[in-house]
């Protein structure tokens, strides 16, 4: 009852007064973001990095947790009511939410987006509490080569199985990379990459970097492409649900939570997958196969289960191993680190209230947004008539002002502006971002691994697979780099057994906006036109 | 002979559309519809959407007008649409609906009808809510 009891000291940690505020505000800025297309957690994060500083870590990561759940609650409104999906995870919602809602049953996609969110989360969250400590036991045997390996296996699965083109996630990985190499080499102390400046010594700090990317980037993506025809809104009343649409729904809810909580908990993450995997079961097993591509409800509550379960699996890895496996869990280990918290095996043990505080916030937010989603979607979709210069103005001066606030150094803004039309540029030839984020955020860390297992085996790379789970994932690392050519094979053999459930246009853009952060989602459904830069 | 008018799916612009009609058919007129956006905003709910401009034009067919409809997405502000419409067209007269603003409100956002009706060459004929 070890856990039981940990979870309830982090309860009374997370219901007092201030913490329970910071996540209400931390659930309704989530759900804001969240139901903006191009505006996902991973940036609002990323802008909030600099202004919680002064707040305690609990505090914050309350509230960046709230931020996270948010969002994934968040974009479901938006992928029903417009057809756009307001986050990448919502994308397969899109498919058959919208086609509800045009057949005048938004209020029950709604609905089951919202339970099945709600019922999801809460499973993967109680799935948390039990499995990461199962892991923290497993993992502080760990040593230095087989973190080494499954950092190596994080970053190459994010990059080779998410997105499109393999090319394009390297290519952002390797600039990822270059940019965590930036400053003084921890071992030599020589300097790398400062091209003689010595304001670079120091690294470039994570927040800029992120703030760079997320927010100056998607900003003038998002000026170079204004106008736009207004889409329109499906009128829709307060959500609820029939019995009927109970009976429909819970199984697919159940289904997705067990597709969402251990694709989220995986190294190639991220909702994107499970969503659609929950998609294509729910179409096969349903009893209303017919409904599907008119608006079936099964297709809305399985994937809406799925990523909110996925949510909860991607904390498993980074309260447990410090590993993020997307975007948002990415800028939160940068949190940690900025913290001074050691993210890692020893994060329960030395931080133990915070971590348990965090969990039990997690339980608490889910609840918060169910009741502000529930009866208020409609009125969250009133934010998407916001005038977008407006919107981004004021993200512009957030970035700006945050960028500033790190260091207090005029040269940061410089970085700012130089990074963030990187930013753009790699939306402009789709380029994913997540792989980039991850290269800075943890190429320090893997290199630092890599160092320490050198050291250990005095420059022998034999060190490198001197323990049994490193040579594991090595050969996890092999088939998931030979699986194209797998599959290709597979295929040739029998063409006919391949699943051809989604429509072809989102099949394909649904996995790079998946790895293009949550920015690039915006532009899947809306601007089909727009192929040629962004895909 | 042609009119304009400044079309929004709200009470006033229902009523600016059906005084609209009713001159036009007094005049034997062409009818210039126009209902734009800045297009900045993923969602305008002054932009009309498919049904009801599919509505617009069944009923000015069935009332036997000869028309035309714009829905200008260009980043102007509508006052400059309906303007411009009106010279592109040379209109002899613009209808636009008239509604109640608050001091505050016009001064932060500016009076789209009263640029109409200060700038335009033509008569502009401002119609209120029923």
């Amino acid at each position: 009852m070890d856990v039981f009891s940990s979870l309830m000291d982090g309860f009374a940690t997370a219901l007092t007064p201030m913490n329970f505020l910071y996540a209400v505000i931390g659930v309704l800025l989530g759900t804001a973001v969240g139901v903006l297309p191009g505006l996902g957690p991973a940036m609002t994060v990323a802008l909030l990095l600099p202004v919680t500083y002064a707040l305690e870590p609990t505090s914050a990561f309350i509230m960046f947790a709230g931020i996270y759940y948010g969002g994934m609650y968040g974009g479901s409104t938006t992928s029903i009511l417009l057809n756009t999906p307001g986050e990448s995870s919502s994308v397969v919602t899109a498919i058959e939410g919208n086609k509800m809602a045009k057949a005048g049953r938004a209020a029950q996609a709604l609905a089951t987006a919202a339970i099945g969110s709600f019922v999801a989360g809460t499973i993967g969250t109680a799935l948390l509490a039990v499995c990461a400590p199962i892991v923290v036991k497993f993992a502080v045997s760990l040593g230095s080569p087989s973190y080494f390996a499954i950092m190596v296996l994080a970053l190459l699965a994010v990059t080779a199985v998410l997105g499109s083109s393999r090319l394009r996630g390297f290519a952002a990985l390797g600039l990822g990379l270059a940019i965590g190499l930036v400053g003084i080499d921890s071992v030599t102390g020589q300097r790398r990459l400062t091209f003689g400046q010595p304001l670079l010594a120091d690294g470039l700090d994570i927040v800029v970097v992120a703030v760079a990317i997320f927010a100056v980037g998607e900003a003038l993506w998002v000026a170079a492409h204004l106008r736009r025809n207004p889409l329109q809104v499906i009128p829709v009343g307060r959500p609820w649900m029939g019995k009927k649409d109970w009976k429909r729904s819970w199984k697919p809810w159940l289904r997705g939570t067990a597709f969402g909580f251990p694709f989220g908990a995986l190294p190639a993450g991220g909702a994107e997958i499970p969503t659609f995997l929950s998609y294509v079961t729910e179409k096969r097993l349903s009893k209303h196969p017919e409904e599907f591509g008119h608006g079936a409800i099964e297709g809305v509550a399985g994937p809406e289960a799925a990523n909110n379960a996925a949510a909860a699996g991607t904390m498993t890895p980074l309260l447990a191993l410090g590993l993020p496996t997307n975007a948002t869990a990415a800028v939160m280990l940068a949190a940690f680190t900025s913290y001074g918290i050691q993210p890692g095996p020893q994060l329960f043990a030395s931080q133990g209230p915070l971590v348990w505080a965090l969990i039990a916030s997690l339980f608490i937010g889910n609840f918060l947004l169910l009741l502000i989603n529930l009866p208020l979607a409609p009125l969250w979709a009133k934010l998407l008539q916001l005038p977008r210069p407006y919107l981004y103005a004021g993200i512009l001066f957030f970035a700006t002002l945050g960028a500033y606030s790190v260091n207090l150094q005029a040269f940061d803004l410089v970085i700012l502006l130089a990074l963030g039309a990187l930013g753009f540029m790699m939306r402009r030839f789709g380029l994913p971002v997540l792989p980039l984020i991850l290269g800075v955020i943890l190429g320090p860390r893997i290199e630092g691994q890599l160092r320490k297992t050198l050291q250990l085996s005095a420059g022998d790379p034999a060190g490198l697979w001197s323990e049994p789970i490193a040579v594991g994932i090595y050969i996890l690392i092999a088939l998931i780099l030979l699986w194209p050519l797998l599959f290709k094979l597979y295929r040739r053999n029998r063409p006919a057994a391949t699943p051809a459930g989604i429509p072809v246009t989102s099949g394909s853009s649904a996995p790079r906006d998946a790895t293009g952060s949550h920015s690039h989602s915006s532009r899947s459904g809306g601007e089909p036109s727009d192929g040629d830069g962004d895909g | 002979m042609t009119i304009v008018v400044g079309y929004v799916p709200t009470p006033e612009g229902e009523a600016a559309f059906d005084q609209a009609i009713k001159e036009a058919r007094k005049a034997q007129s062409k009818l210039v519809v126009i209902n734009s956006s800045r297009g900045d905003a993923l969602v305008d709910k002054r932009y009309a959407g498919e049904t009801e401009i599919e509505g617009i034009d069944q009923r000015l067919g069935k009332e036997g007008i000869e028309h035309i409809i714009l829905q200008p997405v260009r980043g102007h502000d509508a006052a400059i649409e309906v303007l411009e419409a009106a010279e592109a067209h040379q209109a002899d007269l613009i209808v636009i609906g008239l509604r109640r603003r608050t001091p505050v409100g016009k001064l932060i956002m500016g009076s789209t009808s009263q640029r109409i009706l200060l700038e335009a060459d033509c008569p502009v004929l401002a119609v209120k809510a029923g």
